[in-house]
């Protein structure tokens, strides 16, 4: 299929989705027009409210804020995942004490623990870091435990017989091995530390995305709660799009997707 | 001359630990001598052990019993003097071809720019020379057999080990590297230690050929002079009368052995 018909297809889907709604809200063949509009508001004032937003300038303090916390709970949790991710992988030994810790705790849902990191961190963007960490840190950390522990043994025996020693075997092979990995679960984990920010901002916060949504929620502004969703989402492709280009670059070595699939 | 061979396995055995408890004798005590400079294939069925005893030669495993000379010093941990060619795939597919054969010169401390010099002169013996930049999955299985050839060529090593490198080859790339190879050792006589279950490749590049009977306790049955001359052609050799004769008489005493293991896989 060439491009053009997948993306005039594409934008058909969205065209049908909004004609729907759009009917359902304001022509008064579902039910009571008034009704259909507080539950549903309508594309038109969701749209108008969006732009509203952006031409006044007050979104993008909240997104600068959001972004800041994506960022940085990404960075740390990565760091984070990357160096205990090796630590277990080279010793055994720990890597066998923590286990059902790590299973554990991975296993909990991050929203219980958003509260206590309220408590500890305040309301500021250092709780919203803290949960998105929580996220972030067992993706890449499992990633990159799996992918120091399974390095090809011939690739290695090879680096061997070249002369690497320890030293040079975690520079040229290990690490190379682990972050092939952490770059192949990069768009997961950036969203889970957008999710981490979002969630965190919506139970407790006095700025960023979830925070509008939240505080719109709170006065039933439908038009303003819909308007965050897609902002939101439309946060979300454009980041997404930047990780696709970061990855592109720097997995330059691997055979590309089209292949693959 | 009493000259240190190049590799020397004295009374070399190989056993494991199986998991009911007991153990699994795979190679009995066996000797081999590889003399500087020689071309020597080690042929044999299928689990025979061939490529432990290789393994024992680079250091990357230990023998049961026994002791590995290289140049009459014993052998502890890897074996630096030898260059190995895996039957597997064994460049970092994140490096370039050029970055793969350059490894091995920069780990030992080589100057980048001569690294890189010496690199590139060394792919464009084994026929790569315009192939520098691509990467490991943009290379043909071919291609990616005359990189690892000038990665372990590049630094030089006075021996070579060989585990069915061209096994994964098609027929006639298989030749056309078997040639290459033939050409770089004549042009620079390294002691070589090739592995392989292919009779023909075996007579064809080797001054000498072993016979490993089939395991467990698999030993050397049978030691063959390959007095053809060089250099060789290998598209034309196998029809050389001495040649057949040769064939004839190794696979005589091959023969049994590979039925032997096939017999046990039936049993």
């Amino acid at each position: 299929m060439n491009r053009a018909k997948l993306l005039s297809l594409q934008i058909f889907v969205a065209v049908v989705a909004i004609g729907i709604w759009q009917l359902v809200t304001t022509t008064g063949l579902f039910g009571n027009v008034k009704t259909m509009q507080f539950f549903f508001s309508t594309p038109v004032d969701v749209f108008w409210r969006t732009v509203k937003v952006f031409v006044e300038g007050t979104i993008w303090r909240h997104l600068g804020i959001t972004l800041l916390e994506t960022i940085l709970a990404f960075l740390v949790g990565a760091g984070a995942g990357i160096v205990v991710g090796f630590w277990f992988a080279r010793k055994p030994l720990v890597a066998a004490v923590f286990d059902p810790y790590v299973k554990m705790i991975n296993a909990l849902p991050r929203v219980v623990l958003a509260p206590i990191f309220a408590l500890w961190f305040g309301l500021g963007i250092w709780s919203k870091v803290a949960l998105g960490f929580t996220l972030v840190f067992f993706v890449v950390f499992f990633n990159v435990y799996q992918g120091v522990k399974e390095v090809n043994p011939v690739i290695l025996a090879n680096a061997r017989m070249l002369g690497m020693n320890e030293r040079q075997l975690l520079r040229h092979v290990y690490w190379p091995a682990a972050l092939s990995w952490v770059f192949s679960s990069l768009h997961t984990s950036v969203g889970f530390a957008l999710v981490g920010a979002v969630v965190g901002e919506y139970l407790g916060a006095s700025a960023g995305l979830g925070y509008l949504i939240q505080q719109a929620e709170g006065v039933f502004d439908v038009a303003g709660v819909f308007s965050g969703m897609l902002i939101l989402a439309i946060f979300v492709v454009i980041i997404d799009g930047l990780v696709s280009l970061i990855e592109k670059r720097l997995l330059k070595w691997r055979p590309s997707a089209e292949i693959k699939t | 001359m009493t000259e240190a061979a190049a590799i020397r396995l004295d009374n070399v055995s190989i056993s494991y630990h199986l998991n009911d408890g007991g153990r699994y004798h795979a190679v009995a005590p066996v000797d081999v001598t590889i003399a500087d400079g020689a071309f020597v294939s080690i042929v044999g069925p299928t689990g025979c052990g061939k490529s432990t005893l290789l393994n024992v030669a680079a250091g990357l495993a230990q023998p049961s019993t026994g002791t590995a000379s290289i140049y009459g010093e014993v052998l502890a941990g890897i074996n630096g003097r030898a260059g190995y060619l895996f039957q597997q795939d064994a460049l970092m597919p994140w490096k370039s071809a050029l970055q793969n054969v350059m490894i091995g010169l920069e780990v030992q401390g080589v100057q980048r720019g001569e690294a890189e010099a010496r690199s590139r002169a060394m792919l464009a013996r084994v026929g790569l020379k315009a192939f520098g930049d691509r990467y490991p999955h943009q290379l043909s299985g071919g291609q990616r057999k005359r990189v690892a050839l000038a990665q372990v060529l590049v630094r030089g090593p006075k021996i070579l080990l060989m585990d069915e490198p061209f096994g994964p080859l098609d027929a006639q790339t298989r030749l056309i590297m078997g040639e290459l190879l033939s050409g770089l050792w004549q042009a620079d006589r390294k002691a070589v230690m090739f592995v392989t279950h292919d009779l023909d490749e075996a007579i064809g590049l080797s001054d000498r050929v072993l016979i490993m009977s089939a395991g467990p306790q698999s030993r050397i049955i049978g030691d063959f002079a390959i007095p053809l001359e060089r250099p060789r052609d290998l598209g034309e050799i196998r029809n050389d009368p001495v040649f057949h004769g040769l064939h004839k008489e190794i696979w005589d005493v091959l023969r049994d052995e590979v039925r032997k293991t096939y017999g046990e896989v039936e049993a």
